[in-house]
């Protein structure tokens, strides 16, 4: 089984509506969010939640005002600043690390299992996807999106499908770095803009640290055709494979504004490339592409029989 | 007053609207707290400033007193040390540099050291908007300690003058740590369903902190979707600063580093309002 993650340094370069086209064009797969601040995938794909499980990381403190005789140990040991003589002062500070608890002289403190989010396992219009909601303003989402990976695995596993597509998390941090350890292939949906280009060198960066191979796609290609030219340039000379090349195209936007993936607007130009893209990216991961969908090219693509 | 300028989602033209706000307002900071991919640098062309190694501390550990007893570990609760046999082995990433273990280590065996996790970098605009200052932070490739460096940088400003704050994508620790102590959130959205959606996220936020918050609408076309975004406002009694329309033309400039001062006009009138927002606080 190989897992195609699609990244993009930064957000808005059209990576979750890539994965969307992927979704409609790969013939058996498991879909997976691992944009667990902020997931957007499942708007696309028509996802009708079929499981919610909660998430459960890290610890916060729990103070028994009665037995707190405010020593005032807490708010010295505190480094966070997170409490001031048995209250917590500022929750979205604390760290949730039990400096507090294990050195109260009073033992008024103890440490709880924090509530960090949902993962969700949704029925959509091109198979199974997994995907998760973190809770507002806590951390541990690289650990969610591990999360969310395995239970992908699993379910790719049991469904006995030969493809996982991951639509990313933006960035190069903890998200990032647990969306990318272990991938097959980095499809790094990048645009001709000095932000963009900037990101894909640490996003390169980042999966060479982590030895994932990383083929690119260049979206919004005639946004800035010099920007285009030095990129293909800098790819070429660091031996990354370019395997897309979309120009800027306000299908994009319908598609997002209608919740539907571009393959299912009228759109030949588009559709051929993100289709050549495919065939390319399957190329590389060594499955199977879907032969259906060459002969309604030259017409017109459809979505395939008994999907949608 | 510092504005901080957040989105549930990248790509919304966050940075557009600080670079915007920052050329509306001479002699103002921005402090490009997106420290994992900074890029306000990249349109303000900084000549070079100051730029400080930021570091965290981190256990050290003296084999000499060491023996074993695994009292650190049973303490970090986040499983960055752990004993194989006699030996304490520390995983550097996990740690968050509580100093738990120091306090917990009967011999004192544990001491910290200063690791560098990035820099923080100070330097004047030479381009699109001259005048301004920008301090930004860069992450090393690798580290996932993005919030130390973000509250490292906003403890490098003298508190004077406007800051304008570009913070970090998503709604998580980075997040938090970049909206935190401003005096008013900038929330960007983009009307569509993913824009819709975000912003909820972000205003959830923003809401759980107690910042006063306003909508500024980017790429606006006028359609359903701005429509939507704006009964959504309404009905959460966040108020709309500001639209700035949807433009290939702008697009274009962007993606080759020039902010356009087509909606120069716009970004004043934004700041008008932020002011009497901030006072009814
Ligand atoms: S250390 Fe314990 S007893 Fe002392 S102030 Fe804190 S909670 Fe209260
Ligand atoms: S758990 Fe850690 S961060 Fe939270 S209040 Fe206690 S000492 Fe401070
Ligand atoms: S608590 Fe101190 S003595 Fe015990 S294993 Fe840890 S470092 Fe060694
Ligand atoms: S400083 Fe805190 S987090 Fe780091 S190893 Fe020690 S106990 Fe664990």
């Amino acid at each position: 089984m190989k897992e195609l993650v699609i990244m993009s340094g930064k957000g808005g370069t059209g990576k979750t509506s890539i994965s969307a086209a992927l979704a409609y064009l790969a013939p058996e797969k498991v879909l997976a969010d691992c944009d667990v601040d902020a997931a957007n995938l499942h708007l696309m794909v028509g996802a009708r939640q079929r499981e919610s499980h909660g998430f459960v990381a890290g610890f916060e403190p729990e103070v028994n005002v009665t037995e707190c005789v405010k020593c005032g140990r807490c708010t010295a040991l505190c480094r966070f600043k997170a409490i001031d003589n048995g209250a917590i002062t500022s929750p979205f500070a604390c760290e949730g690390c039990g400096v507090c608890a294990f050195n109260c002289p009073a033992h008024a403190i103890s440490m709880r299992d924090k509530s960090a989010g949902r993962w969700l396992v949704s029925d959509t219009r091109f198979g199974t996807m997994v995907h998760a909601e973190l809770g507002l303003a806590v951390e541990n989402s690289g650990k969610l999106v591990s999360r969310v990976r395995l239970e992908t695995k699993k379910l790719a596993e049991k469904q006995k499908v030969p493809l996982i597509i991951t639509d990313g998390p933006p960035g190069i941090g903890c998200p990032a770095i647990a969306t990318v350890t272990g991938a097959d292939l980095v499809l790094a949906v990048v645009e001709p803009s000095l932000s963009a280009m900037h990101d894909l060198e640490r996003l390169r960066n980042l999966c060479g640290h982590f030895k994932v191979p990383i083929a690119v796609c260049i979206n919004k290609a005639t946004l800035s055709p010099a920007n285009t030219g030095a990129l293909k340039e800098s790819l070429a000379a660091n031996d990354v494979p370019v395997v897309g090349e979309i120009a800027y195209d306000s299908v994009f936007r319908t598609a997002v504004q209608t919740s539907r993936t571009v393959m299912e607007i009228d759109n030949i130009k588009v559709q051929e490339k993100i289709l050549e893209l495919w065939y390319n990216l399957s190329a590389l991961l060594g499955v199977t592409h879907n032969e259906s969908v060459v002969h309604k090219l030259d017409r017109k693509l459809k979505s395939f029989a008994g999907w949608v | 007053m510092i504005v901080s300028i957040a989105s549930g989602k990248g790509g919304t033209g966050k940075t557009t609207v600080a670079l915007l706000l920052a050329a509306a307002r001479p002699g103002a900071t921005v402090v490009d707290c997106d420290v994992e991919e900074p890029n306000c640098h990249l349109f303000l062309q900084p000549g070079r400033g100051e730029e400080r190694q930021v570091t965290v501390m981190r256990p050290s550990l003296n084999t000499e007193l060491c023996d074993g007893c695994g009292r650190c570990a049973e303490v970090c609760l986040f499983n960055a040390l752990a004993i194989t046999g006699k030996k304490v082995l520390l995983f550097d990433e996990l740690c968050h540099g509580c100093g738990g273990c120091i306090l917990a280590c009967p011999p004192k065996a544990v001491s910290e050291a200063a690791k560098p996790i990035g820099v923080v970098r100070a330097g004047a605009a030479t381009r699109n908007s001259a005048g301004t200052k920008l301090i930004d932070g860069l992450l090393d490739v690798g580290s996932p300690t993005a919030s130390p460096l973000i509250k490292a940088m906003k403890e490098t400003l003298a508190a004077q003058g406007d800051i304008i704050v570009d913070c970090p994508p998503g709604t998580a620790c980075s997040m938090v740590a970049a909206v935190a102590d401003s005096d008013f959130c900038l929330l960007v959205t983009e009307p569509t369903p993913f824009g819709l959606h975000d912003l909820g996220l972000a205003a959830g936020v923003i809401k759980l902190l107690g910042i006063p918050a306003g909508v500024v609408i980017n790429k606006s076309d006028g359609g359903a979707w701005d429509d939507a975004v704006a009964d959504w406002c309404a009905q959460e009694g966040i108020p709309i600063l500001g639209r700035i329309p949807h433009s290939e033309a702008f697009a274009h400039e962007y993606a080759e580093g020039r902010i356009s001062p087509e909606y120069l006009a716009d970004a004043r009138a934004i700041w008008g309002k932020l002011g009497r927002e901030g006072d009814c606080r």
